[in-house]
């Protein structure tokens, strides 16, 4: 089993999962890199994408895990420049190795959200977003299957950073659980635009930066 | 990128389906250096992205326009409805996928048009970027808007819309337009002057320079040309298909599409003459392209697109000589690099039956039969040469082969039907299924008939392009006469809205009456009309009745052998005398061979230069 990081930026946040995965898949055909696949009447090249990323957010930190052809013998360290040289504007990958750790041990995800008001920063938005994030209980509504449901998000997200970048944004950084279960950062938009109304930024971008094990060093 | 709309289409994408399509950014998409460039092309298509990116005509001429240094071609499809709702609302104007610059700073702005019921997307698209509709508001050189596909065979019903129209096949006239377009750029020469100097490239013509006069009874007086242009405007064909551009570094979509595939052209025209069939006339004379060029091409593309999927498209792949060859090698570089090859429009002959064995071997695609008509009296009627027997022999292989669905297309309300040939369909079908329980060798899965039907619409150069169409209640009783004999539940039936077809009759023969109805359908909403969850009747019904046009005119009336069409300022190749004689055989049910038993004399050889023959 192999594993690649990749980003995802500009044109290419735009792409959906399902249609990412078909563009890698025909990315390492493009490459000349065989892919093994399983078995089956229709057999499929053997790839996963570790946490799907929704539509619209960009990525420094994306993973695919893939295994080889039998027969393939590409060496892993070649297999980041034969992919950027045919993979679309947006989408980079960066390395590529064989001793990647176990999918469980991933934890966290480091978040950048970019909240922006075209009439500038209200003037209590800093403290008012700190002070909602730092409160004891986070109530956020969450589609389910039986409706939305009421959920405490609280517990899942740590490290809250606010910084004002330009007279019209706030960077707001956090860590957020990335499995069992996975906090989308966007979440936290949402709770701000929820019981913040008034201060609801007039749009919000998102970008993941990095991935924790449990033990807060670098997920590889 | 254009930064300022950049910074709107962030916020108006995350609300849109499938945004992917709005981007641009794809692999193999051209991006060129502004500093080198002098003229830059909006190429439109007026139909969702998904359609476009799947149209061969417009990768080649994509191809064909950023050959040529100093242009710079990009593409621009329809936004879906939501899309032109955001866009309208943030003021966002209509832009080109690879720039993300407005359309309205763009020198040309050609449109592929290949469907009539894409009309109005024409004039959203147009609005949308800011662009004048009308040829006669948009004055100077800026924005000079032309179109080109099959929907210009008969271009009047867009005369008002457009400059010009590029006729045929535009590998080799529309570099001559644009280089006569950057002449006259260069000199400074007026739109004027720019029209009657373009009007002088072979198969372009210019709707401004032909008056077109009425008798009082509505029907066509006379086409006088002015300005001294020529009579009749030929359509332009590529001599050597050998020689033409390909795209072997096709665009691969980032999001899924229609075609997702690399489409392998094997060769124009057709052989057939189905008199129905305004492709089959239109696309002549009959050119094929040698097997060694396909195998490159085919290398080149699949290679370069990472594609896993090839197609050999064409009217009837059967029909080229080389195809058994061709499949052979072709499948055995396939299936070491497991790309599935398929071949449609395969005709039931043997032939086609081995070949589809042999295909099997890399993908089981599903089996489907185009007879068109029920009984085999009107099936030589519309020269639609299928026996029953070679459907059913077919039929009969693949389900012992382990094949277990069937598709089957045919018509209603074609010209001499009568409910014997409606009933002809179910009978046809009651057999294929008899057939399956003979001999399926899997009978526990079942099977799969699925039967289409299509309302008949009369298209001009064709052998019917005079005939009346049916109403939509008598298509739609036949449509009934048919479900009615329809016994199993192994059988799927589906039909085309008859309305819908009714209004492509009424473009698809149209005149200049019909600019206006099309405008004031759009002004009432009309749109993406090719799409059922759009495609509003009484919109259009509403604005034939605001500007006094009777639509039966262009349906049920027929048009008189006599009478002036039209489409008479177009020449496809394929002479008038033809058409008429395809049409007085086809109410004698009398078929005419195929070109392979003798050049039936259509008149389209007379398009090839001297040396070269038709079919060879
Ligand atoms: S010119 Fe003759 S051979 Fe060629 S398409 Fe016409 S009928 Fe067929």
């Amino acid at each position: 089993m192999l594993r690649m990081r990749f980003s995802k930026e500009g044109n290419a946040v735009w792409i959906s999962h399902l249609d990412l995965m078909r563009l890698l898949m025909r990315a390492f055909r493009r490459a000349g890199i065989a892919l093994k696949h399983s078995q089956g009447f229709t057999p499929h090249p053997e790839l996963s994408l570790a946490m799907p990323l929704s539509v619209g957010i960009s990525s420094a930190c994306e993973i695919a895990d893939f295994s080889l052809a039998e027969g393939e013998t590409v060496p892993p360290e070649q297999i980041p420049d034969r992919l950027n040289a045919v993979l679309p504007e947006g989408v980079r990958v960066s390395d590529c190795y064989d001793d990647g750790q176990k999918l469980k041990y991933l934890a966290w995800l480091e978040a950048e959200l970019t909240l922006i008001w075209d009439g500038g920063v209200p003037e209590n938005a800093e403290t008012a977003i700190a002070d909602l994030l730092a409160s004891e209980r986070l109530l956020v509504e969450k589609h389910s299957k039986n409706g939305p449901v009421e959920t405490d998000i609280r517990p899942m997200y740590r490290d809250v950073s606010l910084t004002r970048t330009a007279g019209t944004e706030l960077c707001l950084r956090v860590t957020c659980a990335a499995q069992n279960p996975t906090l989308n950062p966007m979440l936290i938009d949402a709770a701000i635009r929820r019981h913040l109304p008034a201060l609801a930024p007039d749009f919000t971008r998102c970008r993941r930066l990095r991935l924790l094990n449990a033990g807060n060093e670098p997920f590889r | 990128m254009n930064e300022a709309i950049d910074r709107r289409l962030e916020r108006i994408l995350p609300g849109v389906q499938k945004p992917a399509r709005y981007v641009g950014g794809e692999y193999n998409q051209t991006v060129k250096d502004l500093a080198e460039v002098d003229t830059r092309i909006a190429f439109c298509f007026p139909d969702t992205y998904e359609i476009g990116m799947s149209n061969v005509g417009m990768r080649i001429l994509y191809e064909v326009m950023n050959n040529m240094p100093g242009v710079w071609c990009e593409r621009v499809f329809t936004p879906w409805g939501d899309m032109e709702d955001a866009m309208r609302q943030h003021g966002l104007p209509l832009y080109a996928l690879e720039s993300h610059d407005p359309v309205r700073d763009f020198d040309l702005i050609p449109f592929s048009v290949g469907y009539e019921m894409s009309y109005t997307n024409i004039l959203t698209m147009l609005d949308l970027a800011g662009v004048p509709l009308h040829a006669s508001e948009r004055k100077g050189l800026h924005n000079i808007v032309f179109a080109g596909g099959a929907c210009t065979y008969n271009p009047e019903p867009l005369a008002d819309f457009f400059d010009f129209f590029s006729l045929g096949e535009g590998e080799e006239s529309t570099v001559e337009i644009v280089d006569c377009y950057r002449a006259a750029k260069k000199n400074g020469l007026s739109k004027e002057a720019f029209l009657l100097e373009v009007s002088k490239i072979p198969g372009v013509y210019v709707p401004s320079f032909y008056e077109h006069r009425y008798l009082p009874d509505g029907r066509l007086e006379s086409i006088v040309p002015l300005h001294g242009a020529p009579e009749k405007v030929t359509k332009r064909i590529v001599q050597d298909l050998d020689a033409a551009v390909f795209p072997t570094k096709p665009i691969v979509a980032s999001t899924e599409i229609v075609h997702d595939r690399v489409n392998l052209e094997v060769m124009r025209g057709c052989i057939r003459g189905c008199r129905f069939c305004q492709a089959g006339y239109t696309y002549r004379p009959v050119r094929p392209r040698s097997p060694q060029t396909l195998m490159r091409q085919a290398r080149e593309a699949l290679e370069s697109s990472g594609d896993q999927e090839i197609t050999l498209s064409s009217l009837s792949t059967s029909d080229y000589r080389y195809l058994a060859s061709l499949t052979d090698e072709l499948t055995d570089w396939c299936v070491a690099r497991k790309i599935g090859l398929s071949v449609p429009s395969l005709r039931a002959d043997n032939f086609s039956r081995d070949l589809m064995l042999k295909l099997s071997a890399v993908r089981k695609s599903g089996l489907t039969f185009a007879p068109e008509a029920g009984t085999q009296r009107l099936r030589d009627a519309i020269n639609k040469n299928v026996t029953e027997e070679d459907i059913l022999k077919t039929c009969e292989v693949a389900f012992s082969g382990g094949w277990n669905s069937v598709k089957l297309y045919f018509m209603l309300g074609l010209p001499t039907e009568t409910d014997e040939d409606v009933l002809g369909i179910a009978e046809l079908v009651f057999k294929i299924l008899q057939t399956w329980k003979a001999f399926a060798s899997n009978k526990k899965r079942g099977v799969r008939i699925h039967v289409a039907t299509a309302f008949f619409v009369p298209k001009p150069f064709t052998g019917f392009q005079w005939e009346p169409q049916i109403t939509p209640e008598e298509y739609m009783r036949r449509v009934h006469l048919l479900k009615n004999n329809l016994f199993s539940k192994s059988i799927e039936y589906d039909y085309h809205d008859s309305r819908l077809s009714e209004m492509e009759a009424v473009l698809a023969r149209g005149d200049r009456r019909l600019a206006p109805v099309i405008e004031a359908a759009w002004r009432r909403g009309a749109k993406l009309d090719g799409w059922l969850e759009y495609f509003d009747y009484d919109k259009w019904i509403a604005a034939l009745d605001e500007c006094g046009v009777e639509r039966s005119f262009y349906t049920t009336r027929g048009f008189g052998t006599d009478e002036v069409l039209p489409w008479d300022t177009i020449d496809p190749g394929v002479r008038k005398d033809f058409l008429l004689r395809e049409r007085e055989r086809a109410f004698r049910s009398e078929i005419t061979p195929d070109c392979r038993h003798g050049c039936a004399g259509c008149g389209a050889n007379g398009l090839l230069t001297e040396g070269r023959v038709c079919d060879a």
